[in-house]
């Protein structure tokens, strides 16, 4: 008797590899002769190349050749943008290495190719380069001012969208109460533990690229796009890869140009980057500034909400760059009702790194904005902030439920998720003490914050995003081979860094078709391998992913059928499948899965029509988004006189549907939860004036330590998802979407008897003293 | 050239080093140990954490001419006949590990700072492990697994 | 990042390591190592040649010597904070060394580096500039004794010359009556101190009778809080402590970078030093 395999706790099958150092880090890997590449970057913010002159480092030792990006300006390229998001986009040229002009400090402009990385990095110092200064454009409301320097010669604004649901006029006329609040999202930078990689190699006709990249099939894709190498010369592997978080959801300069480089020069080369220089130039995420005005009735209700963005691109579009914004469109109205809704985005180019996708890519920001504007309602209105959410939010009731944004959500249940998180966290009690605090003028205040957040997740239906006009499909991919001694390949198109698909994906492949646990492997991240696919990120891979893993064992499972009934002689319906083998109905006959893969192998007997293989291919498209949610609260002791805040206690309730693994899900929501709450109390990418990133390496870029969190009381509802099979939801992102303003409502709580609003993000004690300092004047 | 000799992971080697030589490169690009990997220019992350002499050290800010004559154990070293160490074996019961980029040298400041304290409780672990970043597992089943593998290490080293 | 290229020296003696310096301008101290790789690996110094000293038996060892505590200059982090010369005869001292960066780094990282290396950020210099330390520096011409008040002179710069190196370092022991404290504020456990305050306090009789105080990261050397100082003499635990510790920022000017502008960290100086000074004086 076999036990179910979903919803057990299984230990990952990743980690041994990975705990004995037998990793496979991109730059782990080496080829005979590889050759190393480094780039030099641009120190300007915005400046015209006048000369760069790479014959010294040409001359050095063991540099076997150096070039500027005018040496690769004819077969380089623009790097893509796949998502233009409205009619009137602007999308800029981008060359992976700069020919003419730069426009972000970090940006490549030369490289040179060693025998060693010591002697590249040499090298790189006896690069000349003269640079005529232009201004540089920081400020995103200065760079939308009539007067500002342009990025790009057809201006600043790269795009704008407007979406309008209901009678917004009507909503705010005469309404009671009328919040109206403006909050910065931070410039953040993603940093994934592993710095990035690339290594290229080429037999003089196919190219192999390694990279440590979250999206190995779309990369393909848009190497040959971009460098006119046919697709089916390229082959892309991504090997171990060290976290993503967005970051690695990108087709970079790096990639193409080391692809490039091993065509020029017929060798392998290898690169990988620095911290400090990935500070610089992997991609950064957030960077909003959010206009929020919402209008209620007196007794709190929701009438409307109106949204304006300011979302800063930085200095190109990048793969996804503009959809960012956008995937918090439809989600600032969250889970409350109300009569009217409007959003409407600018995106800005500045001189500063591109933006893109980061864990919860629009979703934060919408969450974020929302959030913090409902606790300001309930200020308003002098109502508990969890009361003026209860007398908005869909009841569970009332699913599925079509918003003011247009989404249909399918399932969920709020009252339900807030009643066991208010219950763990001990709300009424954490409330005693803050009003005991209160009273005695404690210079330790204490702060409760609320988060109640819903998000998007599975991107996407692939008819969704043709709507939004994103550059591909949202479906996944995945094959099962039955082998003939009985063992099971996976193989799927997602492909993991860090999420356990190899475990998810084997309990289940186990349950499906009956197999031991032990007995499957789960092959991806190799386009040679799992030859089609869509890859990872958006909370997508067990929503799409793991559900196609679910169709290919169900078409094997069938194919098995048609065998067994032949060998057993019998209808097909008369057998029932159970832990992994065909019975006869009513008889003691039987023929287990392994039995039959071996039996399609000799295919010494076969039924007509039945090939000699027990595998199968199958592709899953939902036809709509999956709607996680939950309940965060916070407690926050805030030190009035230093202005430190600590976190006290943090309880997470969240409802991702249906759990295959609770360990993994429980470890997505931790990880989440910790890089939630470093952007509000911690990090923060700083540029200057003149456009230089102040935060390139970790001792300026805070990052939390384990010193600096507290242990996460986490615990679940499950509502299943009815938009697929699996019932689940994702939870890739969820921590990270909702703790975030968890903890500034929590900190804004503490504040409020003192007359304080709001505390900018990071919220750091010199911004929470500033706050103080302000009221108390 | 600076000729040293240095023992890793049970083996000595001797090696002629560029001065400049980091203890990480020479690890991972002379001596194939790839397991140490490096997270950052500013000793901030910890990823490439060995022991030095038995003690924790950040490979990444040691040069290879420093650790002449020294003992180097790294994360491939860990574990006896094949089977993993009591820590690692707690990371992997605990999820203490997503992406696994930190993990080595998560571990081996673990193992470390039970020199000290053989029963460290939860804010023990936390600040012993302030020089080891992570950014998958919000620290939390880290803690756990500390507290798991000291346990079995204690049991382990207990008379019977 | 990698380092641009260097010679290394390890010389066997102090006097040989002296040599070594003195022969070339450009050539610099290899101690831990702690401070200076991350600088070369960034490519922010550029020294021709390191003289490694980290090894030399000179300056190993911490050594009680009745009035005082001699701390050699290599003598780790780690060693410092567990010595029981220190924890008995100087327990600023290792109170203030076990919250020096992290675990890893104090291992390598020396007390005479972390002090040859001058930077007003680090917790050690305020520390010994408070317990009125003797940092001894050895060169070809022989020993010479430099108290803390002039051994820091700017911004990553000590008194020591070129073919100068720290030997080790004096740390007098204070008698009976003294308390301590190292108040350190930071944004994250392994950020550099906003600002630390290191403290001593003599009581007697419900009264402060002296305090030395020092300051970390309010300047470009660490410094001596001496307005509160002066007024701290002879006075009752209390309000009349708190109106001294408002004097602690007076006459410092300390630097305005990403964690903090200069009002912040003046007006972080004297919440902190009254912390320190409560908790250096057994107050509650």
């Amino acid at each position: 008797m076999t036990t179910q395999e979903v919803g057990r706790p299984r230990r990952r099958k990743e980690d041994a590899r990975l705990l004995t150092g037998r990793t496979q880090w991109t730059d782990n890997l080496t080829r005979p002769g590889v050759l190393h590449v480094m780039f030099l970057r641009s120190p300007m913010a915005h400046a015209r190349i006048e000369r760069v002159d790479v014959s010294a480092a040409r001359g050095l030792p063991g540099v076997v050749a150096a070039f500027s990006g005018r040496d690769f300006a004819g077969e380089q390229g623009s790097l893509p943008c796949a998502w233009p998001v409205s009619e009137d986009i602007v999308i800029p040229d981008h060359p992976p290495m700069a020919v003419d002009e730069v426009r972000y400090v970090g940006e490549a402009v030369a490289c040179v190719i060693a025998t060693d990385r010591y002697r590249a990095a040499d090298a790189l110092d006896a690069i000349e380069v003269d640079y005529e200064p232009l201004p540089a454009v920081v400020d995103m409301n200065e760079a939308l001012s009539p007067g500002s320097p342009k990025v790009h010669e057809a201006g600043n604004k790269a795009f704008s969208a407007t979406i309008t649901s209901g009678d917004l006029d009507a909503a705010f006329r005469d309404a009671p109460v009328v919040i109206d609040r403006t909050y910065v999202q931070q410039r953040l930078i993603p940093t994934a533990m592993e710095p990035r990689a690339v290594m290229a190699d080429t037999d003089g006709e196919s190219f192999t690229v390694w990279s440590s990249t979250q999206i190995p099939h779309v990369l393909r894709v848009m190497l040959a796009v971009v460098t006119g190498i046919p697709e089916h010369r390229i082959r892309v592997i991504a090997p171990d890869v060290g976290g993503g978080f967005g970051s690695k959801l990108q087709v970079t300069a790096e990639e193409v140009l080391c692809l490039l480089l091993a065509r020029r020069l017929g060798r392998p080369v290898k690169w990988t980057e620095s911290r400090s220089e990935g500070n610089l130039t992997v991609h950064h995420g957030r960077d909003q500034i959010q206009h929020i005005r919402l209008a209620a009735d007196a007794d709190g209700r929701i009438r409307g909400l109106q949204v304006s963005l300011l979302a800063d691109m930085g200095a190109y579009l990048m793969l996804v760059t503009p959809g960012i914004p956008m995937l918090g469109a439809s989600l600032f109205n969250s889970i409350y009702k109300m009569d009217a809704y409007e959003f409407n985005c600018t995106g800005v180019f500045t001189t500063k790194m591109p933006t893109d996708a980061y864990r919860g890519a629009g979703r934060p920001e919408a969450t974020f904005g929302i959030e913090r504007t409902m606790d300001e309602l309930a200020a308003e209105l002098d109502l508990d902030p969890i009361e003026v959410r209860r007398r908005n939010w869909i009841r569970h009731e009332e699913f599925p439920y079509t918003t003011i944004a247009g989404l249909t959500y399918d399932s969920g249940n709020y009252e339900a998720a807030t009643d066991k998180a208010l219950s763990l966290f001990g709300y009424d009690k954490l409330r005693a003490e803050q009003a005991d605090r209160r009273d005695r003028r404690d210079p330790v205040q204490l702060g409760i914050g609320v988060s109640t957040y819903t998000e998007m997740c599975g991107l996407a239906p692939s008819r969704m995003l043709g709507e939004a006009n994103y550059g591909a499909g949202g479906w996944e991919h995945a094959s099962v081979r039955m082998l003939p001694t009985g063992k099971v390949e996976v193989i799927t198109g997602t492909s993991p860094h860090g999420q356990g698909h190899v475990t998810s994906w084997s309990q289940i492949a186990a349950d499906a078709l009956g197999v031991p646990f032990e007995d499957i492997t789960v092959l991806h991240g190799d386009t040679a391998v799992a030859h089609k696919g869509m890859d990872t990120y958006g909370s997508r891979s067990l929503v799409i992913g793991g559900v196609a893993v679910v169709k290919a064992c169900d078409k094997v499972r069938e194919k098995a059928r048609k065998l067994a009934a032949h060998v057993l002689e019998c209808s097909p319906d008369d057998l029932d499948f159970e832990a992994g083998a065909f019975k006869v109905r009513g008889t003691d006959q039987s023929r287990t899965i392994q039995e039959l893969a071996y039996a399609a192998f000799t295919a010494h007997d076969l039924p007509d029509g039945v090939e000699a293989r027990l595998d199968s291919d199958a592709t899953f498209d939902p036809d709509n988004y999956s709607f996680p949610h939950g309940t965060h609260l916070c407690a926050v002791e805030v030190d009035t006189e230093t202005g430190m805040v600590k976190i006290r206690s943090y309880v997470a309730v969240d409802d991702v549907g249906t759990v295959i693994n609770p360990l993994i899900v429980e470890g997505q929501v931790h990880g989440g939860i910790a890089q939630g709450i470093a952007q509000a109390l911690f990090e923060e990418a700083v540029y200057d004036a003149d456009g230089n990133l102040l935060t390139t390496t970790m001792a300026d870029y805070l990052l939390p330590s384990a010193a600096d969190l507290p242990s996460f009381t986490l615990d679940r509802t499950e509502t299943p998802a009815t938009s697929n099979p699996l019932g689940a939801k994702g939870v890739g992102e969820a921590g990270t979407i909702a703790s975030t303003p968890a903890v500034v409502n929590a900190i804004v709580d503490a504040l409020r008897p003192h007359g304080i609003d709001d505390v900018r993000m990071p919220c750091t004690p010199e911004r929470v003293w500033r706050a103080l300092e302000g009221v108390r004047r | 050239m600076p000729r040293i000799t240095v023992t890793v992971d049970g083996v000595t080697y001797e090696e002629d080093v560029e001065p400049r030589l980091l203890l990480v490169h020479l690890l991972r690009e002379r001596l194939g140990k790839t397991g140490t990997p490096v997270g950052c220019d500013t000793s901030n992350c910890g990823a490439c954490t060995v022991l030095l002499d038995g003690k924790s050290v950040k490979s990444c800010s040691v040069l290879a001419a420093q650790a002449d004559g020294c003992d180097v154990v790294t994360i491939e070293g860990l574990g006896a006949n094949g089977s993993m160490h009591p820590m690692q074996r707690a990371f992997h019961e605990e999820h203490a590990l997503q992406c696994g980029y930190c993990t080595p040298g998560m571990v081996m400041a673990a193992i470390d700072l039970l020199r000290d304290d053989p029963d460290p409780s939860e804010e023990t672990i936390r600040q012993g492990l302030e020089g080891n970043l992570c950014r998958c597992t919000g620290y939390c089943n880290i803690v756990r697994a500390v507290r798991r593998g000291a346990q079995e290490m204690g049991q382990a080293v207990s008379p019977s | 990042m990698i380092p641009a290229q260097f010679d290394y020296e390890r010389p066997s003696s102090l006097a040989e390591a002296c040599e070594a310096l003195a022969a070339d301008d450009e050539a610099k101290v290899l101690a831990g190592g702690q401070s200076l790789l991350p600088l070369l690996r960034l490519r922010l110094a550029y020294p021709t040649t390191l003289v490694d000293v980290g090894r030399l038996e000179e300056l190993q060892g911490v050594h009680d010597r009745g009035d005082h505590v001699f701390i050699g200059a290599m003598a780790t982090h780690d060693e410092v904070m567990r010595s029981p010369a220190v924890t008995s005869g100087c327990p600023l001292v290792a109170m203030a060394t076990s919250q020096v960066a992290d675990p890893a780094i104090r291992h390598r990282g020396t007390f005479g580096g972390s002090l040859a290396h001058a930077d007003p950020a680090g917790d050690l210099p305020a520390v010994v500039l408070a317990l009125d330390g003797v940092l001894v520096a050895r060169s070809a011409e022989g020993e010479r004794e430099i108290p803390a008040a002039e051994f820091f002179v700017d911004y990553l710069e000590s008194s020591l010359a070129q073919g100068e190196i720290l030997a080790g370092v004096k740390i007098p022991k204070l008698g009976e009556g003294w308390g301590f404290h190292y108040e350190k504020f930071h944004r994250t456990a392994q950020s550099w101190a906003t600002v630390g305050v290191a403290a001593a306090v003599h009581r007697s009789n419900g009264t402060i009778t002296e305090a030395r105080i020092g300051l970390t990261n309010m300047g470009p050397t660490p410094v001596r809080a001496r307005a509160t100082e002066e007024s701290l003499r002879d006075v009752e635990l209390g309000e009349q402590v708190r109106r001294a510790c408002e004097q602690a920022a007076d006459g410092t000017s300390p630097p305005s970078d990403l964690h903090a502008q200069p009002d912040y960290r003046r007006h972080l100086a004297r919440v902190l030093t009254h912390r320190a000074v409560r908790t250096a004086s057994g107050s509650p």
